[in-house]
């Protein structure tokens, strides 16, 4: 296609390696800040509002997104310190009554869109896809990237997707999905960064949650640098958003120990950081709950939505 | 075993051992469901132990088949660590191991002896583990400009069969070596030994080994050996106090997959001796070009 | 799009105070020295106090050795040589060193702390770094005790005698090891001389000896400052020195040996040069320039005190170094956050400010993040200069602290002739994604050992040591096992 063509010549993608030990060990020194106190409740209620509710199952209902919604809203009963979380992440057909039910509230609705998750639909399909879900009033698109594509050696047609799915959104923001679990090493999760980036991603994001392995910090560490370079070629601030497999509460603050450290307290605001979780309030909400009270908390109490 | 400590003193009965193959991290039973007596010397009956069968031995492989790559991947200071909590275990039951020892037939300094030379011997090669690449890799100085050097590297699954005369230090003797070298084993103990061999797997699965590493098989040698020899998924085979008849036959059924066929002798002088770690590892040599 | 309300500004969040407990052990008031399997104090009563540089505190007294007490320390080890050690079988030798090292193991806490009150180093380091390799070689030193006929082809090994072993503040309870394990191992015994301001981790390590039934004698531990390693030094009784410090020290040991058959080692100083290359992967490359030489403040022997980038990324690293280095937190060593302790002494920190003078009196731009440090203690910020000359001072001359020399190359020649335009050889690093690069450097520096794509990492299996004024002979691995032995 002669428009991939250009779309590749306008890619400026250098070489950028990555050494995965080096990275490893980065992860792991970062892993050893210690949070206690009020910077651990403060990093709490920061990662809280930074979550991206999810429910994302075949066997979606208007009630089970709906019932996703209140908690989203009310988090746990009895504490009128927490905050909301950012917001709710659906299937394009819950969009709608994921807007009713946060309607009055400052919680974006979020759609996962392009044939999500594996992106294996002509690129006609997931432009209508994306299209309906901002109609539906989605304020922002996570879509997928063609993982194909990109392992072909392909980037043009990879970056010329994007591009157009970001034209569809209209003022819905974007999310790409690198699906970092397929991508096999490091220096490919850069490559794929900065070409999302450069195909006008508002965020890029590491994986569609739904295969092993998803948001590891040594993807997270990779996509931060990249995103750090960015900024430093192009002056703007893209977001990052890792999905899935983040188990708890020491797993949330260490991002935002790698997002502080990486990147700068610039981007420790929803605007530029989300967590993608279904699971994962509840165990924060549980440590918030045992700096309060000095005790040991369990899920008995704490509201399972 | 009813032999050791089983009789009624005090108006309180003995709990029983029941015997048990470790395989996989889990103590079970013949999935035949056979069972052989053990007998003291003397003929007194001392209880049972599992008849494996070749099922057995095939569930065997495939847990020490699982466990072989993270195995091979632990590093060799960790392997050392484990080693010597092997040893550490052991030295904790050392009179409980005397006594089953003199329980199936060895006089009181035999068994003393014994269990202190299996400590001891496991001491010995966790001490080898992160060594032995020292001893026997090399950087070659190939007369091009190449950096080239050569890696041991663990064969993979390694059957061994005990021989029967060290109840104890025949097994150990056989599997030390083999789990330094980075392999994972299923071992074959027979006649008394076994209640030795079964014993041991109480002390292994207590030492931090990751399921898998070591599978301890008991019953009867000819039922087994042959399973042993022609398994496809095995890489060598170690075996002790074999006859020539058997040996020429396992060297036969070895060809099928080139399994790397060792038959050793029962001998306590050969027991330290990190060759038997050599026997068990392959070599790797890579090239890489120095230049601009 | 509209910011949900949340209670903290994520730009404010900063890490609280995570203060490592001290309190489930206690030093002692006083510690004598450890001669004989006893702790004794010094012949003449004198004492002198150990500080933790953080707060200025005294933590306790410490036996001032002299030369009766160095005396009494050489022939209780030579009698234990005599007696027990040499006769003892490699495999029981080692079980003695088996059980050290997990009694360190055991202790890895108490040990850690008290590393870092008395010497400054971060906790995150003691506990991560130092203690775990303590433990480790002597684990691995003790397996080679009855092995040493594999280690050496073709020759019989036996032990040389008593060795007198003197080692510095930067690494103390590490330096232990390194000097300890093999010594013993080899069948040796031992005669130490811990630094003056570091010497609590010594005398537990003689605790632990202690616990581990080490018959006595084969372990003594002499306190005090440089007249009494120099007293040690001299000892007629001794076959066998090991010194780790500063090459000034070591070629004046050299010299009082010379006409002694006594075997000698050194581990000097170094002035290493980290080479980065254009096509290196540049963020794990500046996270190596932070490992090379801000890492236990700088005082490391190996440290990466030299930068050489290529010119055309010199820009690019130096601004993610500048970046990088403002997340450093310099402070309370006993705060698990804590990246950058204190300077282990007030001469060491003077040292260091007099060299950051001396550098832009040389016409050196210096770079020094703004991170705050605490009132008390000693303290430097680290610090790089650009716009050095290969003939400045602070180019040559090793300063021990927190402070990076940045050149700039061009081509690989030009970055080895850099490199190896130094009378010091210990260490060097090279960063490229190109593997025949890698082994075309690694064997064109000068130098006992190189990183590649890492640097600072260590292992009892892998030999350090240096070329040139670096000092000779190597420590770990079976090529350390050589200056503890004699062959037939």
């Amino acid at each position: 296609m002669s428009s991939s063509l250009a779309i590749s010549t306008k890619l400026n993608l250098q070489g950028h390696p990555v050494d995965e030990v080096g990275i490893r060990e980065r992860v792991a020194r970062l892993a050893t800040r210690s949070i206690k106190k009020a910077s651990k409740v403060e990093g709490l209620k920061l990662a809280l509002s930074m979550v991206d509710l999810t429910t994302l199952e075949g066997a979606d209902t208007p009630g089970k997104v709906r019932q996703l919604c209140t908690k989203a809203i009310h988090l746990h009963s009895g504490r009128k310190d927490l905050p909301m979380v950012a917001a709710v992440c659906v299937y394009p057909t819950m969009v709608r009554i994921a807007r009713e039910a946060l309607q009055g509230t400052p919680i974006q609705v979020a759609a996962v869109a392009t044939a999500f998750p594996s992106g294996m639909n002509p690129l006609s399909v997931k432009l209508e896809d994306t299209r309906y879900a901002v109609a539906e009033g989605a304020h922002e698109i996570d879509m997928v990237i063609s993982r194909g594509d990109f392992l072909r050696g392909d980037y043009g047609r990879v970056a010329d997707e994007i591009e157009q799915v970001k034209e569809a959104c209209g003022k819905a923001h974007l999310k790409v999905i690198l699906e970092t679990g397929e991508l096999g090493t490091l220096d490919r999760v850069r490559l794929a960064s900065d070409i999302a980036m450069q195909s006008g991603a508002d965020f890029i994001k590491t994986s569609t949650g739904k295969i092993q392995p998803a948001a590891t910090p040594e993807v997270v560490l990779v996509m931060l640098q990249a995103i750090s370079d960015f900024y430093r070629k192009t002056g703007k601030r893209i977001g990052m958003k890792p999905a899935g497999g983040i188990a708890n509460a020491k797993a949330a603050l260490n991002l935002l120990i790698m997002v502080r450290e990486v990147l700068g307290p610039a981007w420790l605001t929803p605007s530029l950081f989300r967590i993608g979780a279904s699971k994962l309030p509840n165990d924060m909400l549980m440590q918030l709950e045992k700096e309060r009270t000095g005790v040991y908390q369990g899920l008995d109490y704490f509201s399972n939505d | 075993m009813s032999g050791i400590g089983g009789n009624m003193k005090s108006g309180r009965l003995d709990v029983l051992k029941t015997y048990k193959m470790l395989i996989g991290g889990s103590f079970v039973r013949s999935e035949s469901g056979r069972a052989l007596d053990v007998n003291a010397p003397g003929g007194k009956w001392l209880g049972h132990v599992c008849r494996a069968s070749r099922k057995d031995f095939r569930n065997a492989v495939v847990a020490a088949r699982k466990a072989a790559s993270g195995w091979a991947n632990t590093t060799a200071y960790l392997k050392g660590q484990i080693l010597y909590r092997a040893a550490e275990m052991l030295e904790g039951r050392a009179s409980n191991f005397r006594e089953v020892l003199q329980s199936i037939g060895l006089s009181p300094a035999a068994a003393k002896t014994e269990v202190a030379q299996a400590i001891d011997l496991l001491v010995y090669y966790a001490g080898w583990a992160d060594k032995y690449l020292q001893v026997f890799g090399s950087v070659n100085p190939v007369s091009s400009p190449y950096f080239n050097f050569s890696v041991t590297e663990p064969m993979g699954v390694v059957a061994y069969v005990a021989g029967e005369k060290r109840p104890l230090l025949d097994l150990v003797s056989g599997i030390a070596p083999i789990v330094a070298g980075g392999n994972t084993v299923i071992t074959l103990s027979t006649g008394r030994a076994a209640v030795a061999a079964m014993e041991l797997g109480e002390v292994l699965a207590t030492s931090d080994f990751p399921h898998g590493v070591i599978n301890l098989l008991c019953g009867l040698r000819d039922e087994l050996v042959g399973q042993m020899a022609t398994h496809m998924d095995v890489n060598a085979l170690v075996t002790q106090g074999a006859d020539a008849r058997e040996s020429a036959a396992s060297r036969e059924a070895c060809a099928l997959n080139l399994k790397r066929f060792f038959p050793r002798e029962a001998n306590s002088k050969g027991d330290e001796d990190p060759y038997r770690i050599l026997d068990t590892v392959e070599i790797k040599t890579t090239w890489h070009p120095v230049g601009g | 799009m509209t910011e949900t309300s949340i209670s903290t500004k994520g730009s404010n969040w900063g890490y609280a105070p995570s203060p490592e407990s001290a309190d489930h052990f206690k030093l002692k008031d006083q510690y004598g020295l450890f001669i004989g399997g006893k702790f004794v104090p010094a012949g003449s009563g004198k004492r002198f106090a150990t500080i933790n540089p953080a707060n200025e505190k005294t933590l306790a007294q410490i036996a001032d050795a002299g030369e009766k007490d160095v005396d009494k320390a050489v022939k209780a080890a030579r009698i234990a040589y005599e007696k027990v050690w040499r006769k003892m079988p490699g495999r029981e030798r080692g079980k003695y060193l088996y059980r050290i090292a997990r009694i360190i193991q055991e202790r890895a806490r108490e040990l850690a702390v008290v590393e870092s009150m008395d010497g400054g180093k971060p906790i995150r380091e003691s506990r991560d770094v130092d203690i775990p390799l303590a433990a480790a070689h002597f684990f691995y030193h003790a397996g080679w005790a009855d092995k040493l006929g594999y280690a050496f082809p073709g020759r019989s090994a036996n032990p040389i005698g008593v060795a007198g072993q003197i080692i510095p503040w930067n690494f103390p309870l590490l330096m232990v090891a390194w000097k300890v394990a093999p010594a013993l191992a080899c069948g040796n015994t031992v005669v130490l001389k811990p630094a003056e301001t570091t010497p609590l981790t010594a005398l537990l390590f003689a605790e632990i000896c202690q616990e581990a039934g080490l018959p006595d004698g084969v372990f003594n531990c002499i306190t005090g400052a440089g007249s009494t390693g120099a007293a040690l030094v001299n000892h007629p009784g001794l076959d066998k020195v090991a010194f780790t410090g500063s090459t000034d020290v070591g070629k004046a040991i050299q010299k009082s040996l010379a006409g002694r058959s006594t075997k000698l080692t050194l581990e000097l100083g170094g002035k290493a040069a980290n080479i980065i290359f254009e096509d290196a992967a540049i963020d794990q490359a500046v996270e190596g320039i932070i490992n090379g030489i801000f890492f236990n403040q700088g005082h490391v022997c190996c440290a990466g005190s030299r930068l050489l980038v290529q010119e055309s990324v010199e820009q690019e690293v130096v601004e993610k170094l500048k970046a990088r280095m403002e997340h450093l937190i310099v402070g309370d060593p006993l705060d698990k956050n804590t990246d950058i302790g204190a300077i282990n002494s007030k001469a060491q920190c003077e040292r260091i400010r007099d060299y950051l003078k001396v550098g832009q009196d040389e016409g050196a731009e210096l770079f020094q993040t703004k991170c705050s440090v605490p009132e008390k203690g000693y303290w430097v910020r680290p610090s790089f200069f650009t716009k050095v000359a290969q003939s400045h001072r602070i180019v040559q001359e090793e300063i021990f602290g927190p402070v990076l020399a940045i050149q700039s190359f061009r081509t690989l020649d030009e970055a080895l002739e850099k490199a190896n335009n130094t009378p010091y050889g210990l260490s060097g690093g090279v960063w490229t994604d190109k593997g025949a690069k890698i082994f075309k450097v690694t064997r064109g520096i000068k130098a006992g050992v190189i990183w590649a794509n890492t640097f600072n990492k260590f292992d009892p299996s892998s030999p350090f040591g240096g070329y040139k004024e670096s000092g000779y002979g190597r420590e770990g691995g079976r090529h350390g096992l050589r200056p503890y032995v004699e062959l037939s």
